[in-house]
């Protein structure tokens, strides 16, 4: 792999740019590997990526159904934080946000991260409590947040209007390392990454059955025949369900969709990412002017990878009045993607009653910002046998034994 | 926007008028049952992306439950009826059965 960098720019400047090489190959599959991941989305690749540079298993296939990063990966809203309550979500999402940090430098491969600041707007008495919670929280956990008061706000956010009626802002939980990533650069430069140490990315490759000889996974069929692997990692996000079903067992998890919209591009007015909670919308600013917006998941199973339109007037009812100047904006374009939603709304990094076969799904609402930490954890799981620190709390079996990381109370909807 | 008739009170109600309900047909465990059956009831839902028998309450309207069968992977609406049924109408199981050929049936 060529390295990026300003020289190499130069290099192709003189060479009318013909000498940049495919940052990814197209590979048939081999006849078997090592590790087959399923899904190269962000997660599925980060997974790759760590298990060939922390613990050096490079025979390894990524198989797709559809093409790369193509999912969840593209669909999210690209927002970073790690201001959660629970120990164990604190935990791998400041690891990811930790990598993030260095991600550009560590794959070269330019991810845009701006840790722009974020802010979650506390517009009930109930979530001022609540985030006060959260601050403490973090504190323990050694996540840096703060409470920002009302005037606070307003400074960071001068387009906002804290004395709505209806909303009026009370105070803000605010991450100043908190921000955006550019989504697509994560999945193509994990990708770019794992295709430097020998990985085969196989894109438009359908798994359609799981193979197992005595509870321990053999391999899998795919539309491009049977291809054997020692470990299968399953990290599929909207159709984890089928993907266990196929393994012959079943997942806490339904599907359900999950929406967000850009506006037309307008001039810079917005430097951090806003989180409203309450009214179920959050907003940030893209390095191309749109008003980049997240809405609310539809309430009933759903793979459509659309979501209902009367979310979206209520989100942007409610973002109107908090942000009265982009009631005259158009909105340019809204899209949905399928998230895995667990009952304690955390995700799963686990073994599974399949032996070597394990499973990262369950992200629900907030799988981008943790892409680094749960490719670190899954790919540690999938090394070792035996989940990490990071991963051991977020078993499979934890629905039966009633030890919940119960986030759904801790961050609502917006993740 | 999906659109769904409650049974009893015959109205097309779209889906701001009613509040999901999730899995249908759920059997209920409670004290005494082993921790798996209990897990069971509580979290492992079927999602199928497919032919999927859901709850629905006619929130804005008469208020009842009632249940449906939707397909999850084109939204379309097979149909509803009450919600006393034990099991999905056999009327209702033969339509989606001529609908979709692969459909595996009811459990």
């Amino acid at each position: 792999m060529k390295r990026y960098s300003v020289f190499a720019i130069a290099r192709e400047a003189m060479n009318y740019h013909l000498g940049w090489e495919k940052a990814w190959g197209n590979p048939e599959p081999k006849k078997d590997y090592d590790v087959i991941i399923v899904g190269a989305g962000g997660h599925g690749l980060a997974t790759a990526y760590y298990l060939g540079k922390n613990h050096g298993i490079k025979n390894v296939a990524i198989i797709e159904k559809g093409w790369l990063g193509g999912g969840n990966t593209g669909r999210n809203t690209t927002i970073i934080r790690s201001n959660y309550l629970q120990d164990p979500s604190a935990a791998i999402y400041d690891k990811a946000l930790k990598l993030y940090e260095g991600l550009s430098q560590d794959l070269n491969y330019n991810v845009m991260f701006s840790p722009r600041g974020l802010l979650m707007l506390a517009q009930t008495h109930h979530e001022v409590r609540g985030y006060l919670r959260t601050v403490h929280a973090n504190m323990l956990q050694g996540v840096t947040t703060e409470y920002i008061s009302p005037a606070r706000v307003k400074e960071l956010v001068p387009i906002i209007n804290i004395d709505g009626p209806r909303y009026p802002v009370l105070g803000a939980l605010y991450q100043p390392r908190g921000g955006t990533g550019r989504h697509d650069a994560v999945a193509w430069g994990y990708a770019r990454a794992c295709a430097a140490m020998g990985m085969d990315i196989i894109q438009q490759t359908e798994v359609t059955a799981v193979r197992s000889e005595a509870g321990v996974v053999k391999g899998v069929e795919t539309s491009k025949g049977f291809i054997g692997c020692k470990k299968l990692g399953v990290v599929v996000a909207g159709h984890s369900g089928q993907l266990a079903e196929m393994g012959g067992f079943r997942l806490p998890i339904e599907a359900v969709a999950l929406q967000a919209l850009v506006s037309e591009p307008i001039k810079p007015c917005m430097d951090v990412v806003v989180m409203a909670n309450t009214v179920h919308g959050y907003m940030s600013q893209s390095d191309k002017g749109e008003m980049v917006i997240g809405g609310g998941t539809d309430g009933f199973n759903n793979f459509t990878q659309r979501g209902s339109f009367h979310h979206v007037e209520e989100t942007l009812r409610a973002l109107i009045e908090t942000f009265p100047m982009i009631s005259r904006l158009k909105m340019l374009r809204q899209w949905g993607g399928i998230v895995d939603m667990t009952g304690d709304r955390s995700p799963i990094i686990s073994k599974t009653p399949l032996g070597n076969c394990f499973f990262n799904c369950g992200w629900g609402t907030g799988g981008f910002k943790a892409i680094p930490g749960s490719g670190w954890a899954m790919a540690e799981l999938m090394a070792k046998g035996e989940p990490g620190p990071l991963a051991e709390e977020f078993s499979m079996w934890r629905f039966k034994e009633g030890k919940f990381i119960d986030e759904s109370v801790a961050a609502g909807v917006a993740h | 926007m999906l659109i769904l008739e409650c049974p009893y009170c015959g109205v097309k109600a779209d889906e701001t008028e009613l509040s999901p309900g999730y899995e249908a047909h759920l059997k209920r465990y409670g004290p005494g049952s082993s921790p798996e059956e209990f897990e069971a009831y509580m979290f492992a839902r079927k999602n199928p992306k497919g032919v999927h028998f859901e709850r629905w309450r006619h929130a804005y309207g008469c208020g009842k439950w009632f249940l449906a069968a939707r397909c999850t992977a084109t939204l379309e609406v097979f149909g509803t009826y009450p919600a006393q049924s034990g099991e999905p109408p056999a009327e209702l199981q033969a339509k989606i059965k001529a609908k979709r050929p692969n459909w595996e049936g009811y459990k």
